[in-house]
C-alpha cells in the first residue's frame, strides 16, 4: 500500500520548502545590519512561507478525502499513537508557523505583497505592541517544526533500516514499481 | 486725501496682497513618503515639519510657502530601518540636515483645489516639482493636503547596491496635510 500520487507529490513539495525556508529564515536574522541581500530573503522567506500555506490548505484537503494507507501490524500501539500525534502537530504547525510569519509582518507594517506582484489582505492594522510577541511565537514555532521534523525523519528512517516495515515507502516513488 | 483714507487704503493694499505668511501649525502638520520595496509600500514620516504657508482664498494665485522638514526625523516605525536611511548612502542627515519645498506658483485649479508648482530639495539636490493639493476650511484653520510622486534617485537617495530599482522602486510618494491656523 501507498499514498496516492498528489499526496507525495503535495508532501515532497511542502517538504522541501519548508526545509528551505527554516534555513532560510535562520540565515536572514544572523545577517547584520540591513542590506539588499537581507531584504530579499525576507521577501523570499515570505513568498516560500505563502506558498506552503497555500500547499497545505490543497494537502489538507486532500488528506481529508483520501485514507492514508494503513500502518503496518507489526507496529506497537505506541508508536502507533505517537506516529498519530506528531503527524497531527506537524499539520498544527504546518498552519500556525506561516500565520504568525504573516502576522508578524503586518504586525510590523510590511503587508505582505507574494512575489512582488500580487499584495495580500492586510488584517490587521502595524502594531508595535504586537510585533514582539509574534515574533517570538514565529521563532518558537520554527524550532518546534525543526525538532519534530528531526524526529519526523528519524522516525521514516527507523522504520525502513530497524523495523525494516514498508512505511516509510509508502512515501517514495520506488514502491510504485 | 485724509489720514484716516490713506490708511485705509493701505489696508486695502494689504488686503490685496493678501497672503501674510502664517507658522504651519507643526503638530498637526505631517509629511510622509511612502517606498516600494519588492511591490511592498512602505511608509515613513518627517516628525519635525516647519514652514510658513500665505494663503488669501480669494486671491490663491498671490500664495507662497515654504517648508521645512527635518531630515533626521524619518520614522519608518522601526530603529533599525531608521538609523539605516541617516547614512550617506540615504538621506545622508550629517551632511544635509534639511530638505525644503518653496512654491514659486500657485493656481487655482478648481473649487478647493490647488496647484503648486515649486522647488522640492532633498540631499542638497534641487528638483522642479507640480503638486495638486485640497484645501479646506477646518474650524478657523486652513488645511492643505496632498501627494506627488517623485523619483528618489533624482536626490541620491540609495546608493550603491541600493540604486536597483527591482529591490527598491525608484518612484516615492510624497504625501502632504499641512495645517495653518488663522492669524490671531
Amino acid at each position: 500500500m501507498s499514498y496516492t500520487r498528489t499526496a507525495k507529490w503535495l508532501h515532497w513539495l511542502v517538504a522541501v520548502l519548508i526545509v528551505a525556508n527554516l534555513g532560510l529564515g535562520l540565515t536572514m536574522v544572523g545577517m547584520p545590519g540591513i542590506t539588499p541581500t537581507k531584504l530579499r530573503y525576507f521577501n523570499w522567506h515570505k513568498w516560500v512561507g505563502v506558498t506552503v500555506f497555500g500547499l497545505v490548505v490543497l494537502r489538507t484537503a486532500w488528506r481529508l478525502w483520501h485514507r492514508p494507507p494503513a500502518l503496518p501490524d507489526s507496529m506497537p500501539r505506541w508508536e502507533r499513537h505517537a506516529a498519530a500525534a506528531s503527524h497531527a502537530a506537524l499539520y498544527v504547525l504546518m498552519f500556525a508557523l506561516p500565520l504568525s510569519g504573516y502576522f508578524y509582518s503586518l504586525a510590523a507594517g510590511f503587508p505582505v505583497v507574494y512575489l512582488g506582484l500580487f499584495p495580500l489582505p492586510v488584517l490587521i492594522e502595524p502594531d508595535p505592541a504586537l510585533k514582539e510577541p509574534l515574533v517570538a511565537l514565529h521563532h518558537g514555532l520554527a524550532w518546534t517544526m525543526t525538532a519534530l521534523l528531526l524526529l519526523h525523519v528519524g522516525a521514516a528512517l527507523k522504520h525502513r533500516f530497524v523495523d525494516r516495515d514498508e512505511v516509510l515507502q509508502r512515501m517514495l516513488w520506488r514502491s510504485d514499481r | 486725501m485724509s489720514v484716516r483714507s490713506l490708511l485705509f487704503a493701505a489696508m486695502l493694499l494689504f488686503a490685496a496682497g493678501g497672503a501674510s505668511a502664517q507658522p504651519i501649525d507643526t503638530a498637526r502638520s505631517a509629511v510622509s513618503a511612502t517606498f516600494t520595496q519588492m511591490g511592498v509600500p512602505v511608509e515613513g514620516k518627517f516628525k519635525k515639519v516647519g514652514g510658513q504657508v500665505g494663503y488669501d482664498p480669494a486671491n490663491p494665485a498671490a500664495a507662497q510657502a515654504k517648508i521645512d522638514v527635518e531630515v533626521a526625523s524619518f520614522d519608518l516605525g522601526d530603529a533599525q530601518y531608521n538609523r539605516e536611511v541617516q547614512q550617506k548612502d540615504w538621506f545622508d542627515t550629517a551632511r544635509f540636515p534639511t530638505a525644503t519645498f518653496v512654491s514659486t506658483s500657485v493656481k487655482a485649479a478648481g473649487a478647493g483645489r490647488l496647484e503648486v508648482a515649486g522647488k522640492l530639495t532633498v540631499k542638497g539636490r534641487s528638483v522642479d516639482i507640480k503638486v495638486p493639493l485640497s484645501v479646506r476650511n477646518d474650524a478657523g484653520a486652513t488645511v492643505f493636503d496632498g501627494s506627488v510622486p517623485i523619483r528618489r534617485l533624482a536626490f541620491a537617495i540609495g546608493q550603491g547596491e541600493w540604486k536597483d530599482t527591482a529591490l527598491l522602486a525608484d518612484e516615492v510618494l510624497l504625501r502632504f496635510h499641512l495645517v495653518v491656523n488663522s492669524a490671531k
